[in-house]
Order: structure tokens, then sequence, then C-alpha cells
């Protein structure tokens, strides 16, 4: 007996270091230049944790050494091998598995025989955030990597999101059961409805949202699985789980913050409203005809320019065209000319999304700007490059009161003296909303491939 | 009842402390620093590690537990430090 208390304060002594470490490392993980060193200090303080917890296992070490040397295998080869443009969904892949585990945690816990009123609705609560966290996550997965087509409007996903708003009086009967099965004395199957009901409910929650606000939901499904961790580390009294789950938590919270704002949305609207198809009132009012340019006409004027403005979108992620992207910028500055890009939180399919690309493609991270610090001299940049952005740069955000999107900051390129839209076809953006940046005087289209286009330009240049 | 009020303290505590740590992350960072978060919320391994496997059941359900949070903690710090990596300033 005495020894097993040795055990648990050396664990409790390690644990405070090791949280320590966590919130060093997510500190550091904020700024650029210490982002690397974050990271491995976040790696050691999770594995401190890990080999301090093994001191004190209960289960089988075969199933311990299994889980963790599979888990390892599989976990290492996805990040290996995954693409760049496919960091979305494996993020959303993750977050889930995460979400996941804290599940199966308290839904083993279920099974503890003395359970207290409070430690009983802990589970509930672990189960019910970590099962959103899971199903909704895969959802999310499927939406990123185009597997899964379903979205708002139909039936099938209708009768989901009924199962969302199902479980939440759900949720609240699980926690009041202890007190009300005393009187009512309800058989005990009702858990395993819960449990499923659960990940039915997660899969309505996101299936209705489109793929331009996946930025918020993966921020937000990031913070749902650091809250489901740190309430399974109250139900296991476990003080690293709470302080390492409450870090993430609130690291979601602000990038979610942070993404909603950018599109000047409330987060209950973009998670439970969508864009209003109000958009077809105000669509059929554009007037004047799109003007379409070769990309030898287009490098003749990007040639004669001292500024240039690239301003990517989802389209360059879908052409994988950034390499060739970064590739004009070089030829342009060598050309010299003055190159920046700008950045729009909410550009691509994730937080920082175009920025993991440029990085990817070797693109200098200093020459990457956000709308507030290239919008006030816009109108001194020659040429804006527009590669498969829309609705970040539609200028109906700033002129028009009726639009749907009006409000959202946007990056202005329709003030720069000439801009380049690169689009395979005359589609509308994510929101449904005419681009009336289209039919501006100073617009040229630029149909086909963003990276076929941008290949031959490049060539032009060459020659 | 007292440790669970204690425990919800630094809960609380642990949340404003990330709100205030990360407020004014560059927007560079923010795939990396959702990937990372995304890595640390693996912590649930630790929870894993405590688990009983009384029954059949609990020991599966320890075992996939013990599974998919390591996925989650392997996966998102390789994949961190792999963009990580591409970050560069010329």
């Amino acid at each position: 007996m005495e020894s097993f208390i040795e055990i648990q304060t050396i664990q409790n002594i390690v644990y405070i270091g090791s949280s320590v470490l966590f919130i060093l490392g997510i500190k550091m993980l904020g700024k650029e230049a210490t982002a690397v060193k974050g990271n491995y200090f976040s790696a050691l303080a999770m594995f401190a944790a890990v080999a301090i917890t093994c001191l004190g296992l209960e289960i089988d070490l075969k199933i311990v050494i299994g889980g963790v040397v599979l888990g390892a295998l599989i976990g290492s080869f996805i990040a290996v091998k995954v693409k760049m443009t496919a960091i979305p969904e494996m993020v959303a892949l993750f977050n889930g598995f995460g979400g996941f585990a804290t599940f199966l945690i308290a839904w083993s816990q279920f099974y503890k025989l003395d359970n207290s009123g409070l430690e009983n609705t802990l589970i509930m609560l672990t189960i019910y955030i970590g099962g959103i966290t899971f199903s909704g996550s895969l959802i999310a997965y499927g939406k990123l990597s185009e597997k899964l087509k379903l979205g708002k409007g139909s039936w099938i996903t209708n009768i989901l999101i009924s199962f969302f708003y199902l479980s939440m009086p759900a949720l609240i009967f699980v926690i009041a059961e202890p007190a009300l099965g005393q009187i009512l004395s309800i058989p005990p199957a009702y858990f395993s409805i819960f449990l499923a009901l659960t990940l039915i409910a997660g899969i309505g929650f996101v299936m209705p949202i489109g793929g331009g606000d996946m930025p918020v939901v993966i921020s937000l499904l990031n913070s749902l699985s650091g809250i489901a961790a740190a309430f399974a580390g109250l139900l296991l009294l476990n003080n690293v789980l709470i302080v390492a789950g409450s870090l993430v938590g609130a690291s979601g919270l602000i990038l979610t913050m942070i993404m909603a704002k950018a599109m000047n949305r409330s987060i209950g609207n973009i998670l439970f409203v969508g864009y209003a198809s109000a958009s077809s009132s105000v669509a059929g009012k554009q007037e004047g005809e799109v003007k379409p340019i070769s990309a030898q006409d287009a490098y003749l004027i990007l040639e004669n320019a001292s500024s240039v403005l690239i301003v990517p979108g989802y389209g360059m992620a879908v052409a994988q065209a950034q390499h060739v992207v970064r590739e004009m910028g070089e030829l342009l500055e060598e050309n010299g000319t003055e190159v920046k890009y700008g950045i729009h939180p909410v550009a691509g399919r994730m937080p920082g999304h175009m920025n993991v690309l440029l990085a990817e493609a070797n693109v200098s991270y200093d020459l990457l700007a956000e709308p507030g610090d290239v919008n006030p001299s816009i109108d001194s940049i020659d040429v804006a490059i527009v590669i498969g952005a829309n609705d970040v740069v539609n200028p109906s955000a700033t002129e028009e009161p009726g639009s749907p999107i009006y409000g959202m900051p946007i990056i202005e390129v329709h003030n720069a003296k000439t801009v380049f839209v690169l689009k395979r076809s005359m589609s509308s953006g994510f929101a449904g909303v005419e681009n009336p940046l289209f039919f501006k005087e100073n617009t040229r289209m630029l149909f086909g491939d963003a990276k076929e286009s941008i290949g031959q330009v490049v060539a032009e240049f060459k020659d | 009842m007292e440790t669970y009020i204690l425990l919800g303290f630094v809960l609380l505590l642990s949340i404003f402390l990330g709100l205030e740590l990360i407020a004014k992350v560059p927007s560079t960072l923010h795939t990396p620093l959702m990937s990372g978060a995304n890595a640390i919320s693996g912590i649930a391994l630790v929870g894993a590690l405590m688990l009983t496997a009384g029954s059949h059941l609990q020991g599966w359900l320890a075992f996939l537990a013990i599974l998919f949070a390591s996925i989650n903690v392997f996966g998102g710090y390789l994949v961190t430090n792999r963009m990580l990596s591409m970050f560069k300033k010329k």
C-alpha cells in the first residue's frame, strides 16, 4: 500500500512538470521563431506523461504495447505519406481519433460499479463531447476529401439533423437518470441507445455545413476534442489531462473566433444557419461583359508591371498550382517586379491553408500579407492575380448592403489597377453569390486550369 | 467533492491561460497551431492507460482507446513537425 502511494505521488509531480512543458510548448507554437521548438516541448511533455502513467498500469501490458505500437505505425505512416494539399482532411481525421479515445474512456468508466451521481454526469458529458467530435470529424474528413457529396437540403441530411437536436434532451436525460432511475426504474438499455444517438448526432451536426465554412468547423471540432480530454481528466482525476485538454480547447476556440470574424458572421450563424438562399434575389442584375484574356497577353502586362499581388484561394489547392505560382513569383521578382501574396484568413478549407501550401512550395513567409496590410495601398498595385479565390475578393462585401456576404472583410483587389482572375468557369463561389468583380472594367478573366494557365505565363517568361 | 472543485478550478484557469497565450497567433501559424494542438489532445492516451480491464468488453475498449489516441499523438506531432520544417524565411 505504501509503495502504491509513492507511485501516485511521483506520477503527480511528473504530471505537473509535463503540464508546464505543454503550456510553454503551446505558447512557443504561436510564434514563428519558436514554433518548431514548441512542438518538441509539447512532444516531450506527452512522452513524460505517458511514460510515467505506465508505472501504474492496471491493464494487461499486451493491450498497451499492442495499442501503442500499432497506433504509432498507423499515425506515422499517415503523417509521412500525406500530401500537403490533403492536410485539412488529415487534421480532421486525427482530431476525430482523439475524440473517439475519450469517448471509449468514458464508455469504459461507465462499467465501474460504484459511480457517484457526479461521476455519472461527467461520464455522459465526456461520451457526448467525445462522440460528437469523433463522428463530426469523420464527416468533416469526408467533406474535405470530397468523398462525401451529401450536403444541406437532402432529406437524409434533414433526418440526421433531427437526431442532433434529439440528442440534447437525451443528454439531459442520461445525466438525470441516476436520480430518475430510482423513481421510474428505467432499464439500463438506455445507455447503448445514448451511445448510438451521440454518434449519429455528430454526423447530423456537421453534415449540413458547407465546404467554405469548413475552417470554422475544423477549429471548433479541434476545440471540442480538447474539452473532451479535459472532461475525461476530471472523470479520472488526472491533472495533466485537464491542463492539456483545456489548452487545446482554448486554442481551438481562438481559431474558431478568428475564422468567424474573418467571415463577419457569428459562430451560431455558420453552424446552424449557413448562407441564406437570398442570393438568388440579388443575382441576375449583373451587367457588363466579361473580358477574357490569353496567357500571352497576361504575360505582356505582367512583364511591364512594377508591383504584383497574388491572391490564392481554394482553387489553387485543387489545381495543385502552388509550385508553379512560386515559380511565376520568382520570375517576376527577377524581372524587377515587387511581388506580394495576399492571404485571406478563410481562403481554403482550414485556418492557414494557403500559408501551408505556399510554404510547401518554398515561398518565403515574409512575402505573405493579410488583408489589413494590403488593402490600404492596394490602389498602387499594378496587377492583382486572383487564383481560384472567389468570395474573399467579392466587392459585394463592401459595395452592396443587400448581399449575403456584405460586411465580410475582403481583399479589395478591385481597387488595383488591373485584376487577373484565374478561374475554371463562370460558376459562383461557395456562398452562391454573384461576383461583380468579374464584370469590372479593370478585370480580365483567364479561363482554364490554374496550373496550366500559370504554366503558360511561366513559359512565356522563360522564352 | 472538494477534489472536483479543485480540478474544476484547474480546468478554468487552464482555459484562460490558453486563451491568453495564443490570442495573437499570426495567420501563418494557424494550421501548425491547430495540428499541434490536435496532437496535444492525444493526451487522452494517458487517460486510456489508466483504464482497468475488468471485463472482456472493457479490455477491448481500453485497447481501442490506446490505439486511436496513439494514432492521434504520433501522427499529430510528426505532421506538425513536417509542416513547420517547410516554413522558411529567405
